[in-house]
């Protein structure tokens, strides 16, 4: 397997201003879950966690653990029960006013909108401002669609006639329309077989080179975890518990940690990163 | 006033152009800049050899296409540009293409569009039978094994659409009820014959406009949900599951629906009626002095039973069309937002037609019952 990603600085890193090196910064952040008639569930509790400029950091987490939640946090969808959400020093509800330039989500089953067809649902958010000509876009558009490895010929198909590997490069397609610096992935991987989900993370990877953006990625699929990620952090017991290299976070003692990478599947996952001949055709 | 970052070309000499500013979407974004820049583009001529993109401050795919456009898809002679530049610009020279072309429809494909429409109404008709034989089927498995009917849905679908819908049928009654009262006895009044407001709200009440106003009320209420519900149940292939558990969708999703609204029709309407009998005695009491008394005492004499046997018997007939309708297509949704939408409107318009159709043909058929 290649080495793990060094950040460029070039283009979308540097693209959002300001000077300091965070895209995201999250500092004691409660999120509890109030529903009538029972106990408010709290999904975090005092939860810290910096995301840098240009790094591919991974969230990890049992189930429930509000991974997602977080995502929909830092997206502006959600707001905090306490604490401070900041994106690229703003707080995140003025991202929406900057829309898909500063930020790219790509959503669990896609979200793509069932009503345009591929073309029209990547081009959606450039059209949106109603400035650009419509040849420029829907050039623009058919590169993304190429650049996520899907033929010219689906382009005009609907998104109800798209397999679910399809859905996800077509939703990769729209969130990266506009270059933004910031790119959200929701289980990018899941539900892909193991050759589609590997030409994702080479696709990943050689955006993440070339456009140096910042990706935070929810992610159980341990080959993909350690092929792309930069960082990790492990989302347990309500809060981040350690942040670090692979290596660094499977040192660490906690329980969940220790069942996660080091079961069976975890073990067979690392071994690939210490012997990148046992993998070949990367 | 010129901005460091405003996307723009300058020509140092007759041959070269330098690129300057932020060539991003973001960039873009601004209109008067976007004019701006696109008035300087087409003063410069696509095959000048030497450019300059050095200074740009960033490149992103939407400005690299923007140049690769105008170079109109061919490399400048003498290009200078870092290297993410030139990374940048070469994945949009690579995946650059056209984009393939939809043949246009020919007069001939309308005229098959058009031509298909007769089998495709047959299509529809035989369809909506076919949901017809199963209901009655379903009926049938039901009423041998009474102890294996989705009795919890029908309670429930019994609840949701007709004691949830009590109070806004009361509401629209009542003020129907009035309203009519009040026009009628205008015109009573200037013929004397005051008592026969009785008669009229009466009978049209409890034998028309009851039924129908409660029937068209709940077809955009309950109709529409029905349709909504199933639909959206297609749309997350929740009835594709539930027919892999071998779950036949017509006894657990048509049938509580239809057996529901048969039920709670005619009860609807009957407080529909009721409502708007009160309204009418409110606004009779006050222009007519008619009192509520004299109202009740005359209501028996002035409408014969049959009229309620009828109301209730027609309330019946509707429910099972609107739920028949709306089912039919709830299951006809396909998985996208546009076809539920319109899905969700053609079960509220058919079924709100076919309500006033089948009056009319209750009309009719029963001219010589219920009077006087």
């Amino acid at each position: 397997m290649t080495e793990p990603i060094v950040s460029s600085p070039q283009n979308g890193g540097a693209a959002a201003g300001g000077g300091d090196s965070n895209a995201v910064e999250i500092r004691k952040l409660w999120t509890v879950f109030k529903s009538p008639g029972r106990e408010p569930q709290v999904v975090h509790k005092d939860l810290d966690l910096d995301i840098h400029r240009g790094e591919v950091l991974s969230l990890v987490g049992g189930s429930g653990t509000g991974k997602t939640v977080l995502l929909r946090q830092i997206l502006g969808l959600e707001k905090p029960t306490r604490g401070e959400v900041s994106v690229f020093g703003a707080p995140p509800a003025e991202l929406s006013a900057a829309g898909a330039a500063k930020v790219g989500m790509l959503f669990q089953r896609g979200a793509l909108f069932s009503a345009f067809n591929v073309l029209d649902n990547i081009a959606f958010a450039l059209r949106e401002l109603k400035v650009l000509p419509d040849e420029l876009i829907r050039d623009a558009a058919m590169v993304r669609l190429q650049m996520v490895g899907l033929g010219p010929e689906h382009a005009h198909k609907m998104p109800s006639a798209l397999s679910g590997g399809m859905i996800k490069r077509v939703a990769l397609a729209r969130a990266l329309i506009m270059d933004a610096p910031l790119l959200l992935l929701d289980e990018p991987t899941a539900g892909l077989d193991p050759e589609s989900a590997d030409d994702f993370c080479d696709l990943l990877r050689s955006l993440h080179r070339e456009l140096g953006l910042t990706v935070v990625m929810v992610t159980h699929d341990l080959d993909t975890l350690f092929d792309l990620s930069t960082r990790i952090a492990v989302l347990a017991d309500q809060h981040v518990v350690v942040t670090g290299t692979a290596a660094e976070v499977m040192a660490h003692p906690h329980p969940f940690i220790q069942k996660y990478f080091l079961g069976g599947r975890g073990q067979r996952a690392a071994q690939a990163l210490h012997e990148p001949s046992s993998v070949s055709g990367r | 006033m010129l901005d460091a970052d405003q996307p723009r070309l300058e020509r140092p000499s007759a041959d070269a152009v330098v690129v300057q500013g932020c060539w991003t979407a973001l960039a873009f974004s601004s209109q008067r800049d976007w004019k701006a820049l696109a008035a300087m583009l087409a003063q410069t001529p696509a095959d000048l050899p030497e450019w300059d993109l050095r200074p740009i401050g960033q490149l992103d795919h939407i400005g690299g296409q923007l140049l690769w456009n105008h170079w109109q898809h061919r490399w400048p002679a003498k290009l200078e540009m870092s290297a993410p530049q030139r990374a940048v610009l070469e994945q949009v020279a690579q995946y650059t293409v056209r984009e393939p072309q939809e043949p246009r429809p020919t007069p001939w494909d309308y005229f098959l569009r058009f031509a298909n429409r007769g089998p495709h109404m047959l299509e529809t008709a035989r369809r909506f039978v076919t949901l017809i034989g199963q209901f009655v089927l379903d009926l049938g498995t039901m009423l041998r094994a009474p102890h294996r009917a989705p009795w919890r849905d029908i309670s429930g679908h019994l609840y949701s659409t007709g004691a949830t819908a009590l109070p806004i049928t009361a509401l629209v009654g009542l003020l129907i009820g009035i309203v009519l009262a009040y026009l009628t006895s205008q015109q009573l009044r200037q013929y004397g014959g005051e008592t026969f407001i009785v008669n009229i709200l009466g009978l049209s009440l409890i034998r028309e406009l009851g039924p129908v106003l409660a029937a068209v009320l709940i077809a955009g209420r309950s109709g529409s949900a029905m349709t909504a519900q199933i639909g959206v149940m297609r749309v997350t292939e929740e009835l594709d599951a539930m027919r892999v558990m071998g779950i036949p969708h017509g006894f657990r999703l048509v049938l509580p629906r239809v057996l529901a609204l048969a039920v709670a029709m005619p009860l609807i309407s009957l407080w529909t009626a009721a409502a708007a009998m009160l309204g009418g005695m409110i606004a009779a009491d006050l222009t007519l002095g008619i009192s509520p008394g004299y109202f009740m005492q005359a209501l028996p004499r002035a409408v014969p039973l049959a009229n309620i046997w009828l109301a209730l018997s027609k309330s019946a007939v509707f429910g099972v069309l609107i739920a028949l309708i709306a089912c039919y297509h709830g299951m006809r949704v396909l998985p996208n937002t546009e076809s539920l939408g319109r899905r969700t409107t053609s079960s509220v318009v058919i079924s709100i037609t076919i309500v006033i159709l089948v009056d009319a043909l209750f009309a009719v058929l029963f001219k010589g019952v219920g009077f006087r």
